[in-house]
Parts: C-alpha cells; sequence; structure tokens
C-alpha cells in the first residue's frame, strides 16, 4: 500500500553542540545539577550536566504529560499557558520552562542553589533557547527527517525478530 | 511526529493506542509488556484510577536496537477512553506517528465504539492531523466472546473507507494483512480505502503482536 506520511524533524549535531554550550553555562551560573530538553510529545532530546539516575524515556514521557496537563489548567483559569512550572522536594527540584512552544526545559537542583538564582538565570537561557529552536523549527518546516529505505527494511527485519514473523 | 535525532544518533517513534473504555488498550501493551525481551522494552507507567482505569496514559517504550547507527525506539502510549476523559486524551495524541484503535467486538459496545472514533477524528483534526494520511490500524478485540459481532458488522461500521482524491493511489491494492480483501478498490465508481484491521484476544495475547507489527512497519514505511 502507499505509506502514509508522518510529520518528522530532526535534531542534528550542531544543534546539540550550540544547546549544550548554553545549558552548560547555564548550569554554571545557576548553580544547578542537570538539565534537560524534551519534546512535547514526550521524547528527551539532550542532557547535560550530572547524568541522571533516573529512566530518562519515563522521565520525558512524564514531563510532556505533566507540561501538558498545566498547559490545559491554565485555560481552563482563562490563562494562555503556565510557561514555567516549579515542583519543589526536599532535596531535589524541578523547574521547568516552555521553548518555542514545542520543547520544554527541565532544570534538577537541590539545595546547593536557590529557587531564586536559578529563576534568575532561567530568564536568559530560555530566550537563547528560544532564538536557537526558532530558527531550527522554521529549517524544518516542509521537510522531513527521511531515513534511507535501506534503514526501513533493517528495521522492518528487526521488527519480525522481535516480534515474530506472521 | 518522530524525531530523528543525528546528535543522540536515536530515532524515536510515537504509537498511541485509542477506543472506547474498557475495549482492551491497557491490555494489549501489558501483553506487550510481559512478552518482550527485558533488554527490548522500558519501564511500564500507568497513570491509573484506584480501579485500574486509565487516568490518563499508560506507557511503554519498545526498543527495536541499533539500526543504521541509529538506536530506534517506538513509544507506545494509550489514551483513557472513558468518554469524560477527554482533554487527556487529546494531549496524549500530540506528536503521534501511527494510531491503534482498539475496538471492543461485543454488539453491545457498536455505539461506544461509534463515538470513540468520531472522538478520535476530531481530536486529530483539532491538532491539524488528517487520519487518512497517517500510519493507522484497526483492532476488532474480543474475538472469543459469544456477542461479538461479525467482522463485515464492524468493518461497515468502523471501517467504512474514505474516497481515494490522488489519482496515484487509485490503483487497486491488497491488503497484505487479510488474503483476497483490499485496501484500495473501486466501488461503483468511486476509488475507497479502507485501513488495515486485525481481529484479537488481547487477554491471550492473539494478534496483539499483528497489530503492533502492522503499525509500525506502516511507520517505519512513513519516515522513508
Amino acid at each position: 500500500m502507499t505509506a502514509p506520511r508522518a510529520a518528522s524533524w530532526s535534531f542534528r549535531e550542531e544543534d546539540s553542540v550550540r544547546i549544550r554550550a548554553v545549558l552548560l553555562d547555564f548550569l554554571r551560573d545557576a548553580s544547578a545539577r542537570t538539565a534537560l530538553l524534551v519534546d512535547r510529545a514526550g521524547q528527551m532530546l539532550i542532557t547535560v550536566g550530572e547524568p541522571p539516575s533516573f529512566d530518562p524515556t519515563a522521565f520525558a514521557s512524564l514531563t510532556a504529560a505533566d507540561f501538558s496537563a498545566n498547559d490545559q489548567l491554565a485555560r481552563l483559569l482563562g490563562e494562555g499557558d503556565f510557561g514555567t512550572l516549579f515542583h519543589q522536594g526536599e532535596k531535589e527540584s524541578l523547574y521547568l520552562a516552555d521553548i518555542a512552544r514545542r520543547v520544554i526545559l527541565v532544570v534538577l537542583f537541590d539545595n546547593r542553589t536557590t529557587l531564586g538564582l536559578v529563576k534568575l538565570r532561567m530568564r536568559a537561557v530560555v530566550g537563547d533557547l528560544t532564538a536557537i529552536f526558532t530558527a531550527m523549527f522554521t529549517r524544518e518546516t516542509g521537510t522531513a527527517g527521511h531515513v534511507d529505505a535501506s534503514f526501513v527494511g533493517e528495521a522492518e527485519d528487526e521488527l519480525d525478530k522481535l516480534f515474530g514473523t506472521t | 511526529m518522530s524525531l530523528v535525532n543525528y546528535a543522540s544518533r536515536e530515532i524515536n517513534c510515537k504509537i498511541v493506542y485509542y477506543g472506547p473504555g474498557l475495549g482492551g488498550k491497557t491490555t494489549n501493551l501489558e501483553y506487550v509488556y510481559e512478552k518482550v525481551a527485558p533488554s527490548s522494552k522500558g519501564k511500564l507507567i500507568s497513570l491509573a484510577t484506584e480501579t485500574e482505569r486509565t487516568l490518563f496514559f499508560d506507557f511503554l517504550p519498545v526498543d527495536l536496537g541499533t539500526i543504521r547507527g541509529f538506536r530506534t525506539r517506538f513509544h507506545l502510549y494509550t489514551v483513557p477512553g472513558q468518554v469524560y476523559y477527554n482533554a487527556s486524551r487529546k494531549l496524549i495524541l500530540k506528536g503521534v506517528d501511527g494510531v491503534v484503535f482498539v475496538a471492543d467486538s461485543q454488539i453491545d459496545r457498536t455505539e461506544a465504539n461509534l463515538e470513540a472514533m468520531q472522538n478520535l477524528y476530531d481530536n486529530m483534526t483539532q491538532h491539524g492531523y488528517d487520519l487518512t494520511r497517517l500510519p493507522f490500524v484497526i483492532q476488532y478485540n474480543k474475538r472469543d466472546l459469544p456477542n461479538a459481532a461479525p467482522i463485515a458488522t464492524l468493518d461497515a461500521s468502523l471501517n467504512p473507507g474514505w474516497p481515494v482524491e490522488d489519482g496515484d493511489r487509485q490503483k487497486v491494492t491488497p491488503d497484505p494483512f487479510r488474503p483476497g480483501e483490499y485496501l484500495v478498490k473501486e466501488v461503483d465508481g468511486v476509488w475507497i480505502e479502507r485501513v488495515p484491521t486485525f481481529e484479537a484476544v488481547a487477554v491471550r495475547g492473539e494478534g496483539v503482536f499483528d497489530t503492533l507489527k502492522a503499525v509500525s512497519k506502516l511507520v517505519l514505511k512513513s519516515l522513508g
């Protein structure tokens, strides 16, 4: 049958290098532990700083759901959205911010810093990342992250191995 | 939307199981989780109520391994089927690459199936997605029950097809999953396209992998 097309986008090496540099500066200035970027569909893009001790795939999925649910809560209150979210724990805290309506920046921090400092440094980094991602999505408009036919063939073979041939 | 991450050399695709409440969406995921090798799966996350009804979603990442240098994963989600959870359902569809509609074959669930299918079309449209242009399969679950409707009845109700406007696609296309059936054919002078369907008894695992494999392959083809 004719294969339907799914929308897709690609995250390139050069994007990663630029973003990683921005986030490393931010982590240093804010004395935060780890920064993660998650797309709104729940996929992990990048992790910078101390490697997380949790399952990043599950974390990304829950982060996207958390942010989306809070978006809807904002709308119920007559707000456009909540641009940031804060979850405070006894030792570990999370600060989340929207980037260009497509990506979520998640910052993990502990008692080595303060919420005030993280918030202060977040403003600048959100601006920088918004500019980078906006340019990236503009570049991607109308293009799909194509993979070649040999990739599809091999992936299908792997599916057969995983789920059995029918 | 599938993400090709050249930086981390990963490709992630999102598949959503949709359908009426108690139709077997979570059961599909639980079977996959139970049967797939530990090295090929991640954590199964279920955001459910105390009565084990899905409140927000179930999530299971399935790993195909490294293909041509890319770690390739399918992220499987279910949505809550109960009508009043529509806000959650809509959120889960964000960025979807492929959809499995899990229909409850029982005759007395006809209305619930139709309502869920209409709701799927509505929510996809609101996201700006065209279900007729996206990898999409239907699973007729609970085929073992005595009050299961005939396949022809379910097809007529849930898979009547849509007119094919694109001349390039107006060609007889056999259904690779149902010998003797067609996904695209001319009916009374109009070209009609239907989606692949699968019979299943998800509690026993029957048809679960067939369904998932079919939608996964369609998603992979859509990347090419």
